[in-house]
């Protein structure tokens, strides 16, 4: 006789989990359509009781406002001025990314330093600054620092006579010509460099010899930049004041320099935590190692524990990032004309407010996107391949 | 001495150097600090708006409402925190503890001393004491908790019990003084603490659905975090502030506060779902199939034992998400023209006493002071809570 193998009894489809998983997830999708159905049905309701404009042609009205550094005419259309928005927070945000990341860098380093004055200086700026709020530094900066502080035209400061501080600004020594051929020049050197390091290292490989790439490529790039001077005929232009206003030079205005600075301030304060933190992850070995094999504490640091801690910090510095674009949206509280300060401007002036805001909204999501697509290349290509 | 300063500051002809800039530094700064708070600022104009700072416009005669919630929320914290079972290695001599209390709490009753000093009038004085009388009477009921039969209670009706009289207080004062009429301090940290308490459930239930199984809700989740994520809160405070009314039916009609809250909750969850589902990533696997093989259901497996498990892990981070909201709050001032304590900060300075007179640092260094105590005393706490749940070394 076989052995009789008892069939399990049949569950019915009500109390199967497989069913039961599906009608759950429908019912928990219904609902948020439901929702977002009724949220629709109140705006369409609501927006046909005061015939507002739903759609994106408010983009084509005049913009009825001129931006300040920029030739911007009141007829052209409110495109326009979202364009020159747009590139105003880019400038803000990859000038402060940049001036961020070395500041806070710095920071973090001098936190672990064996000296015990720059570890408490650094210990007193990071404590201080990640205490407060972000729009309480943009306000001293901006009202306190900027407007009070700084002197008027007529007596501005002239540090080394290089830059001009007013309360209109600040005028920093800039070349003459056009941004495209400097822009250009100043690229092709850097390839030029960054093949002669790439040179030295490979030789490194075959010799053993030192490589100094960074030395051999710095000065490359110092002696082509003044070779284009010569040949091209730039030169330095240096700030002056001129009646009420600053002539020659490169001018920032006030609300740039308050927003830059606060930023960097506030952000380099979150990203030399980071750093530390990092630097602290690095395995003990990995330092006693370097000690092991003679390496002065600069060679340490430069070439067996930096590279290894932003390996580990890549991710967190992403996120800093991320906040520091999206926290560049509070320029529009100092009249900074950047995105959202155009946003509400052409809001006030009476675009339809749900549209502009939404276009707003849509268009720091995809620099977030873009810049996390950038971190997440960095951090795939710096993450350790295991097996 | 000497051996230390050769150790910690002149080691090299660089490290010297180093010491000799940085020293000159913080001597520079310090300085100022100095000359600023006790020569140069003129502090009259914090002390004659002192109330409009701390409480908005507030209404006088209601003024004990908030005076008795603060001292039951003192009182309920003190017997939480005394009802809390004793380490066994726990430091007990006296100079110590104290030692110990005084690094905690020291910059607090600095900054209420400092208060007290700006009011400047005896009420303010007997009120220092009335809390110090709750704070001592809140520790000496918690110990209750630990010698009598009280221990026997279940912990959520202790803390319920507990949290009762402060939630009572505050629904009271919200019914009597409308809350248009709170402002300055109190209304930043109402709207922390409502927003935060609200954004908690929502921020769980992301989390759940971010890590469950069922695809149809980690796609949910998942797009409403990251499209959260990828927006500035101030644009979205503006967002509130021009178009909330269209969203909602017309009978409803939203104030600033309303407005403001909305955002906060909701993209405070976004944030908050984050930080738990980080916390459940921690937990061992080992958990959830142990629970299995007891036979437990995925959701008494999930509010039994991940869950828990996982919330305690992060409550470092949660305090952390805390703080950034608490001092986010102050972007409703901009956005939304909630007059809360930076608002009212830049304001006073145009009032017609004292317009054009440059008090902006005066006020703004007082703004800054009480962010940077709240903050500060905080993330201090967090980290002490962070060695004592001592997570990532067991």
């Amino acid at each position: 006789m076989s052995p009789q193998l008892s069939t399990p009894p049949k569950v019915p489809f009500f109390r199967d989990t497989r069913t039961l998983k599906w009608v759950f997830q429908i019912a928990a999708l219904l609902a948020v359509f439901a929702l977002l159905y009724w949220l629709y049905g109140n705006y369409q309701e609501n927006v046909a009781k005061s015939s507002i404009q739903t759609d994106l042609r408010f983009l084509d009205n005049p913009a009825y406002f001129t931006i300040p550094g920029s030739d911007l005419d009141q007829s052209q259309p409110v495109r326009d001025a979202f364009v020159v928005g747009f590139l105003n927070t880019l400038r803000v945000a990859i000038i402060g990314v940049a001036l961020a990341t070395v500041l806070g860098t710095l920071v973090g380093i001098a936190r672990l330093s064996k000296n015990f004055m720059v570890r408490t200086l650094g210990t007193v700026y990071v404590e201080l600054v990640r205490n407060l709020p972000l729009l309480l530094l943009l306000t001293f900066m901006n009202l306190a620092v900027v407007l009070q502080t700084f002197p008027r035209i007529e007596n501005a400061w002239l540090p080394l006579d290089l830059f001009v501080i007013s309360n209109r600004g600040i005028a920093i020594p800039w070349f003459i010509g056009s941004s495209t051929q400097l822009v250009i020049g100043i690229l092709s050197a850097a390839l030029l460099a960054f093949v002669v390091a790439r040179i030295r290292i490979k030789r490194a490989d075959i010799t053993g010899k030192q490589d100094r790439a960074w030395l051999y490529g710095i000065l490359t790039f110092l002696a082509l930049v003044v070779l284009i001077w010569l040949l091209f005929g730039y030169g330095w232009e240096l700030p002056y004041v001129d009646g009420r206003g600053t002539t020659g030079g490169l001018r920032l205005d006030p609300s740039f320099f308050a927003l830059l600075a606060s930023l960097v301030i506030y952000t380099s304060s979150h990203i030399a935590e980071i750093v530390r933190g990092s630097i602290l992850a690095v395995p003990r070995g990995q330092g006693e190692a370097a000690d092991a094999i003679a390496l002065s504490s600069s060679q340490k640091m430069r070439l067996v524990i930096l590279p290894q801690a932003f390996r580990i910090a890549m991710p967190a510095l992403g996120n800093q990032y991320l906040n520091l674009i999206k926290n560049s949206s509070l320029g529009a509280t100092i009249s900074y004309f950047e995105l959202t300060q155009i946003a509400q401007i052409t809001v006030g002036n009476g675009s339809p407010a749900v549209p502009a805001f939404s276009l707003t909204l849509l268009v720091y999501l995809a620099i977030s996107l873009v810049t996390s697509l950038v971190v997440n290349y960095f951090n795939r290509k710096l993450a350790l391949v295991e097996r | 001495m000497i051996t230390w300063m050769r150790r910690n500051l002149f080691r090299s002809v660089t490290d010297s150097l180093l010491t000799v800039v940085s020293a000159t530094i913080l001597g520079i700064v310090l300085v100022q600090v100095f000359q600023f708070v006790f020569i140069n600022g003129r502090w009259e104009i914090i002390q004659v708006n002192l109330k409009i700072l701390l409480v908005g416009r507030f209404p006088d005669e209601l003024m004990y409402l908030v005076g008795f919630s603060i001292l039951a929320i003192c009182f309920s914290i003190a017997s939480l925190a005394g009802g809390l079972e004793r380490a066994p290695n726990s430091i007990q001599n006296l100079p110590a503890k104290l030692w110990g209390l005084f690094q905690r709490f020291g910059l607090i009753a600095a900054t209420a001393a400092l208060l007290i000093v700006l009011a400047a009038d005896f009420d303010a004085v007997a009120f220092g004491g009335y809390v110090l009388m709750s704070i001592v009477a809140g520790t000496l009921f918690g110990r209750l908790r630990r010698t009598t039969a009280l221990k026997k209670l279940p912990g959520w009706i202790w803390v319920l019990l507990n949290a009762s009289l402060p939630m009572v207080l505050i629904f009271i004062t919200i019914g009597q003084a409308a809350l248009e009429e709170w402002g300055g301090f109190l209304i930043n940290f109402y709207l922390a603490v409502v927003s935060i308490t609200l954004s908690f459930p929502l921020g769980v239930l992301l989390a759940l659905s971010r890590r469950s199984s069922l695809p149809l809700l980690r796609w949910l989740s998942t797009t409403y975090i990251e499209l959260i994520r990828g927006a500035p809160l101030f644009v979205l405070l503006l967002l509130a502030g021009v178009a909330l009314e269209f969203f909602i039916p017309s009978s409803i009609a939203p104030d600033a506060i309303f407005r403001a809250i909305t955002v906060f909750t909701l993209f405070t969850a976004a944030y908050l779902a984050e930080v738990i589902r980080g916390g459940l990533q921690s937990i061992p696997k080992g958990q959830a199939e142990a629970g299995k093989a007891l036979g437990l259901s995925t959701v008494k497996i999930t509010f039994l034992i991940t869950l828990p498990q996982a919330l305690r892990n992060v409550i470092p981070a949660q305090i952390g998400q805390f703080i950034s909201l608490f001092k986010d709050t102050t972007l409703a001032g901009v956005a939304l023209s909630v007059f809360e304590l930076l608002n009212v900060g830049s304001a006073i300075t145009k009032q017609d006493d004292y317009l054009g007179q440059g008090l902006i640092y005066e006020t703004l260094a007082f703004v800054a002071l009480l962010f940077w105590v709240g903050s500060y005393v905080m993330s201090r706490e967090s980290q002490r809570i962070e060695k004592k749940l001592g997570v990532g070394l067991r």
